[in-house]
């Protein structure tokens, strides 16, 4: 996750207006769209996010890992049969059964590596070869010329992520607050602090002090308020957006994904962190939220069984979401390979059968109307890659 | 990297770089250091009353602000990328040793000239020089409130109502010299001060010294003064002679010794390590070179991590493993700021601690996690990074944590924020 300290605005019109509410037009033209980007750092367990419970497989794959069947005691939330939402995931399950939310499996980038370095800046550029710039800033420069001006980009947090790094000039906003990492990176060095005697009991105090209690740290329950960066920036990402004038592309990141140990006590936190972001996120964009998409990607998914310490390691495929009021929900789209013999990749991992640049140029060409030379500026070589349509409510 | 030369950046140096090229022998790599650092340039005294003057009559423009930036970010910029690491976190020590803190308006101004040229040019010289010239600096005779003080039976303290101030005669005896270990009374710190009255600072060029310094005879105490059971003649060369004594003492050694011990062995420092380089002190009438050798040849200074950093050894570390250099300046005196050691702004004469239990305090430690994790989003997790921030002395654990972790800017944040960067 991007974590910021001091407000700065960069590139951005004069008029968006900050802690103060200026809302967009309630039914906004064809330009209005927006797209928001959240890239998930550490591979999300897609299993877990969207389980499939229907599958035979599933219980002897994941053993302690396999939720309850929905209506269970700490069970899924339904889907409508086969696949059940994380319970840590309310709202994005209250958008689903609004038809706002689209929950896609078995995806996965064209690459195979296993590398969460290599797989991100993959799932950045757009390729799996280096690219100098990110697919959403190529997507902007090509946009249609009627919305030049009007659309612009901007990345939350401190850093420009790669994904929007290029030639387009986009904005950066940081709102202020604590630089606080993840609950998961927090307890690791808790951990290794624990054994000083010099620095151990201060750490403690101070995460205390934070109110990172062991429970947030084990990922069992959310940080405090004002410790959650990803939801604020969210929630700022949603003001910034709804501006008249504001930007209309945006991208946050999101850590603490990478499970491989005690997966069932540490996926709580983040899917509950991803779940408020995109709450408020959705209540700060207010009217405007009809004309958003939202694509949360992960570089890639986990393995299918559970490992020795109660986690999951780095796999292939994985889940994906497009949640907005532009979009076409409350569907499970997935091409669901099995978890039987013989149907995992390599033998351990979901076999990809949806692919991630798919869905991301179904929303480009659909949601922001990019054309044909453009999709394919975005996302090089992806012919093989056609866009996925469908996705949304009205297509641009 | 071998462990020894790891060592030698981390805890003698002030972190390595990306690129540096790891020393072969690290203890002769140190000694090697031990030179006259170059000058630092900034401006000079009479530029530095000319822009007092110049507030003075307009107090909107502020070239004292643009002077101080200036020397604050030429700093910045030179313990960032120095290739004599150890050569400069010596100054440092000696700047807080004789710690003076930009507060009042002459302290701010000649703050920087003060570590430039009241310290710097001395401390691989002999002790006795180097408090000499800090107390005829401007900002030192201000921060202690020196230059107004007047003697009782002076010409000027007869006229008007003014009179002694013991600030400086009472931090000389108890912070910069024989401490309260060297044994000292009342009486001492009175004749101290009357032997200091008159030091005092130059209105203009034609009245003073080229550092800025001005011996005011009206406002000095008449008649001789006994300090420490010695008399000292009246005039500018009784306080010469009696800073000379108290540098010199055999407990102003011992003092300094310790205080070098802590430093750079650890917190409660074996007095054996203490005897040998009080010894070095006293063999060589106060050289500091000397002192830096014996500090090196200890062996005890190379058993590895047992001092905890300060915020500022803590932010140098992480931005020279960082690979940065001049443009990360502003930053970096931001971070002193943000983890509460603003550059020359020590919130006392003491200067800023040494120990471990200041600064093994919570909320630093979550100020540290927070500005490491602000790093590390902007750095990337490269092979030279471990290399230079921690080498060898990375625990195997960590590395592999940080290998595995679930991007970039974690695996960064777990080496930048392990218990060992805290250490040094």
């Amino acid at each position: 996750m991007i974590l910021q300290r001091r407000s700065f605005l960069l590139g951005l019109a004069g008029a968006v207006a900050l802690g103060r509410s200026r809302m967009a037009v309630a039914a906004g033209p064809l330009g209005e769209r927006r797209l928001v980007v959240v890239l998930l750092r550490g591979a999300l367990d897609g299993l877990a996010a969207v389980q499939p419970y229907g599958d035979p497989e599933l219980a002897a794959l994941r053993g302690p890992l396999a939720l309850p069947e929905p209506g269970q005691e700490g069970g899924v939330l339904d889907l409508g049969g086969h696949y059940g939402l994380h319970p840590a995931l309310p709202h994005l399950h209250a958008l689903y059964r609004q038809d706002q939310a689209l929950l896609l499996h078995a995806v996965a980038g064209p690459w195979r590596n296993r590398s969460h370095f290599i797989a991100q800046d993959f799932m950045e550029m757009g390729a799996t070869r280096r690219l100098p710039d990110g697919w959403l800033n190529r997507a902007l420069a090509a946009e249609p010329e009627a919305a030049q001006g009007a659309r612009r980009g901007l990345a939350l947090g401190l850093q420009l992520p790669l994904i929007l790094r290029g030639e387009v000039r986009v904005g950066s906003y940081a709102p202020p607050g604590q630089q606080v990492p993840e609950p998961d990176v927090l307890a690791r060095l808790a951990q290794w602090h624990a054994a000083d005697p010099m620095l151990g009991p201060a750490f403690a105090e101070g995460l205390r002090s934070r109110g990172f209690t062991a429970a947030v740290l084990a990922g069992q329950e959310p940080p405090p308020p004002g410790m959650q960066p990803f939801v604020t920036l969210a929630g700022a990402a949603g003001r910034l957006l709804a501006a008249a004038r504001g930007p209309r592309v945006a991208a946050l990141e999101l850590g603490g994904w990478d499970t491989h140990a005690a997966q069932a006590a540490r996926l709580p936190g983040p899917l509950g962190a991803l779940d408020a972001g995109m709450a408020a996120l959705k209540e700060n964009l207010g009217p405007a939220w009809a004309e958003t998409a939202v694509l949360v990607l992960t570089e890639f998914g986990r393995t299918a069984r559970v490992n020795g310490t109660g986690g999951t390691d780095h796999g292939t495929a994985g889940a994906a979401f497009v949640i907005g009021g532009a979009v076409r929900g409350g569907r499970v789209i997935a091409d669901w390979p099995g978890l039987g013999p013989g149907r995992l990749f390599e033998n351990r991992d979901l076999m990809p059968t949806l692919d991630q640049r798919r869905i991301a140029k179904g929303l480009l060409a659909q949601h922001l109307g990019l054309g044909p030379a453009a999709l394919a500026r975005a996302f090089p070589e992806s012919d093989d890659a056609p866009p996925l349509t469908g996705l949304l409510r009205a297509e641009a | 990297m071998t462990p020894s030369a790891a060592h030698a950046a981390i805890r003698f140096g002030l972190g390595a770089r990306p690129g540096d090229a790891p020393p072969d022998d690290p203890r002769a790599w140190l000694e090697s250091q031990i030179a006259p650092l170059p000058e630092a340039a900034g401006p000079t005294p009479d530029e530095i009353r000319a822009a007092l003057d110049a507030r003075r009559r307009d107090p909107a423009s502020n070239p004292i602000r643009a002077f101080n930036r200036d020397e604050a970010l030429a700093w910045a910029t030179r313990l960032l990328t120095t290739g004599r690491p150890f050569a400069e976190r010596w100054a440092e020590f000696w700047s807080n040793h004789l710690a003076i803190s930009r507060r009042g308006a002459i302290a701010t101004a000649f703050g920087g000239h003060y570590h430039r040229q009241g310290i710097r040019p001395h401390v691989f010289g002999r002790f006795d020089a180097m408090l000499l010239a800090a107390y005829r600096e401007p900002a030192m005779l201000a921060y202690l409130d020196q230059a107004g003080a007047v003697g009782p039976g002076s010409p000027g303290g007869r006229r008007r109502n003014a009179g002694l101030n013991e600030n400086l005669a009472r931090e000389c005896l108890e912070l910069h010299s024989i401490t309260p270990a060297g044994g000292y009374s009342q009486a001492d710190v009175g004749a101290l001060a009357r032997i200091l009255t008159g030091w005092s600072i130059g209105r203009g060029p034609e009245a003073s010294e080229p550092t800025g310094f001005m011996f005011r005879p009206l406002a000095h105490e008449p008649g001789p003064k006994t300090l420490l059971g010695q008399e000292f003649p009246e005039g500018e060369a009784g306080g010469v002679a009696a800073l000379a004594l108290l540098a010199n003492h055999p407990a102003t050694h011992r003092a300094l010794a310790a205080k070098l011990a802590r430093h750079f062995i650890r917190d409660d420092p074996p007095a054996g390590s203490v005897a040998r380089i009080e010894a070095a002190l006293r063999d060589s009438g106060g050289d500091l070179a000397a002192a830096a050798r014996a500090v090196i040849a200890e062996p005890l200074a190379w058993e590895p991590l047992t001092k905890l950093r300060s915020a500022q050894d803590y932010v140098l570390a992480v931005m020279r493993g960082l690979g940065l250099g001049a443009a990360a300046a502003p930053a970096l005196l931001a971070a002193l700021a943000r983890l509460g050691q603003p550059l020359w702004l020590a919130p006392a004469p003491i200067g800023w601690p040494d120990d471990a239990a200041a600064w093994a305090v919570p909320e630093q430690l979550m100020r540290r996690v927070e500005w490491a994790n602000e790093m590390a989003s902007r750095a990337a997790f490269t092979p030279a990074l471990t290399e230079s921030f921690l080498g060898p002395l990375a625990p195997a654990e960590t590395i592999d944590a940080a290998r595995r972790a679930g991007s970039a800017r974690e695996a960064v944040l777990l080496l930048l924020a392990c218990p060992e960067a805290h250490r040094r």
